[in-house]
């Protein structure tokens, strides 16, 4: 039994702060868990906060960019906050763009960023 | 590749047979960057190539061994990482380091990604089995 | 007549007239850096090391690069990195070792026995002066390479130009060991100024070519994937002009023709992003 990412809701937010460097295993259930819970609450908006990651290889990268295009379908934005500089340089590098991917600096400015979506002002 | 004698006596050997195992292998290998003198975003860099190169060998190679250490070139420090697995290898290597090339459920930047990361990469491929070899240096 | 004996002969001589050829030596190499040590210094540095090669000649070895001259190794080291910093010349440097063959030379070439030991100390001074050369250059590359680096940190400051606003005005030609350094300060200055709009300005960039777009475009792409936006300013006719003609794909970077165009339009966004907040929207 593997650890799995907590997905916490507020109002009509879906928060996932990822803590600790997952494994490949994590990764796919954070996947599931997110489409579920978006359809179970209704929620609107996700954000995930990626602070605390020191790496963001192509398979977590690739998980960002379909868990956006999913939620997408399923009727809720996703923000992905907080990347590190290092690891967008990184990223970059490795070929990986994540163009689908709305994006904000820290966590309050993501939650702005949903307010203005729901606003219909960005 | 350059044959830079790695330093044996700190030489790091991580087995990977699970996705848990490629977790241990990138602190392993970010450790040993720390304590190499990488920079910041080279330590990123050597650690997402080393978790690209990683899951390669465990989805395509049926996992392996992983082997770590400092190495050093004209007083310049780096650290070298071995991945050896005894899978079915690649059989266009040419083909499989193209960008967007994948055969498995990968985005196909496994090999040319890892590539663009490091200072050195080296892959030699047959029936018993793929080795890929990578520095990457201080500076 | 055989090397123990020429040894032998060395260390007597060389113990026996210490004083003598010390001061001497003190005075041939002061004369040549021309009072810019003082003598005090000068003499305690060379007494070390004259009593280093003695030791280590005292202990049978003529072999500059054996065990025993260790000692008198790390001590040209320091000479020739000191020497270096001090900033006199490799000749000068150099001939604090060579000096001592013309000091011995008056006392050791009397018959062709001392002559013979004298030529072996000679061999063993020469090889003392090319690693004290050696020695000399790597501190010079050291210092080289230090004040590049130096030069790149100088050459690249990130700048607040208003609340959530940075920018860096780029000079020079860009290199990717540049790019790196500025691509890792903007980003790094983006998350703790909170800035959400980032400029980079090449008025002072004489060419772009297509590595240089490139390293611009990744900048760009690696700001937008930490949630700040990111805009190239000051492209000169010329240089637009030879990025239409080198065919550089720079679609997808965010341009303006000048800093303040595109802090203008930065400002707007930041402050549409205010007034948001200013209608309780948020």
């Amino acid at each position: 039994m593997t650890d799995r990412v907590p997905v916490l809701k507020i109002g009509e937010v879906l928060l996932v702060s990822i803590q600790t460097d997952l494994d490949d295993q994590m990764v796919l259930d954070l996947q599931d868990d997110l489409s579920n819970r978006i359809v179970a609450t209704g929620a609107k908006g996700v954000v995930i906060d990626i602070s605390a990651l020191e790496i963001v290889d192509s398979f977590v990268g690739r998980m960002l960019a379909h868990n956006a295009a999913v939620s997408r379908i399923l009727g809720a934005e996703t923000i992905v906050v907080g990347m590190r500089p290092a690891v967008a340089m990184t990223l970059v590098e490795l070929g990986l763009s994540m163009s689908g991917v709305r994006t904000a600096l820290n966590l309050e400015r993501g939650l702005k960023l949903l307010r203005r979506i729901a606003a219909g002002r960005a | 590749m350059k044959d830079y004698a790695a330093d044996t006596a700190s030489l790091e050997t991580v087995p990977v047979s699970t996705s848990g195992d490629v977790v241990s292998m990138r602190q392993t290998v970010r450790i040993l960057a720390q304590r190499n003198g990488l920079s910041l975003v080279h330590q990123t860099k050597l650690v997402t190539a080393a978790s690209e190169l990683g899951r390669n060998m465990l989805v395509y190679g049926g996992g392996g061994v992983v082997r770590a250490a400092p190495v050093l070139d004209a007083g310049r420090p780096g650290v070298f990482v071995e991945f050896r697995d005894k899978g079915p290898g690649i059989a266009d290597l040419d083909l499989a380091l193209t960008d967007g090339w994948t055969s498995g459920n990968g985005m196909g930047l496994g090999l040319s990604g890892a590539k663009r990361l490091v200072d050195e990469f080296d892959i030699e491929s047959g029936p018993s089995g793929t080795t890929v070899r990578i520095v990457k240096w201080a500076k | 007549m055989n090397t123990e004996s020429n040894i032998r002969l060395l260390v007597d001589t060389l113990t026996g007239q210490r004083e003598e050829f010390l001061a001497q030596w003190t005075r041939t190499v002061g004369e040549d850096l021309r009072g810019r040590l003082s003598t005090a210094e000068l003499g305690r540095e060379l007494a070390e090391l004259y009593d280093a090669v003695l030791t280590a000649v005292g202990t049978g070895s003529l072999d500059s690069r054996g065990e025993q001259f260790a000692e008198t190794r790390s001590l040209l080291v320091e000479l020739s990195r000191d020497r270096a910093r001090q900033g006199f010349t490799p000749t000068e440097t150099v001939r604090s070792v060579f000096a001592l063959k013309e000091v011995l030379e008056p006392s050791l070439t009397g018959d062709a026995e001392s002559a013979r030991a004298y030529l072996q100390f000679g061999r063993l001074l020469d090889d003392l002066g090319m690693l004290t050369s050696e020695a000399y250059l790597r501190t010079r590359e050291e210092i080289i390479s230090s004040q590049a680096e130096q030069l790149l940190e100088l050459s690249t400051p990130v700048v607040k130009l208003w609340d959530g606003v940075v920018g860096v005005p780029l000079v020079g030609t860009l290199d990717s060991a540049r790019t790196q350094v500025v691509m890792e300060k903007l980003l790094q200055t983006l998350v703790d100024t909170d800035s959400t709009h980032a400029i980079i300005d090449i008025t002072g960039v004489p060419t772009v070519d297509t590595q240089v777009a490139q390293h611009l475009l990744k900048t760009v792409v690696a700001a937008r994937m930490m949630g700040a936006q990111c805009t190239i300013s000051g492209i000169r006719p010329q240089i637009a002009q030879t990025i239409v003609a080198l065919g550089i794909e720079f679609g997808d970077i965010p341009t303006n023709a000048s800093l303040s165009d595109a802090l203008r339009q930065a400002l707007k966004e930041v402050a549409l992003d205010a007034e948001d907040d200013v209608r309780g929207l948020l």
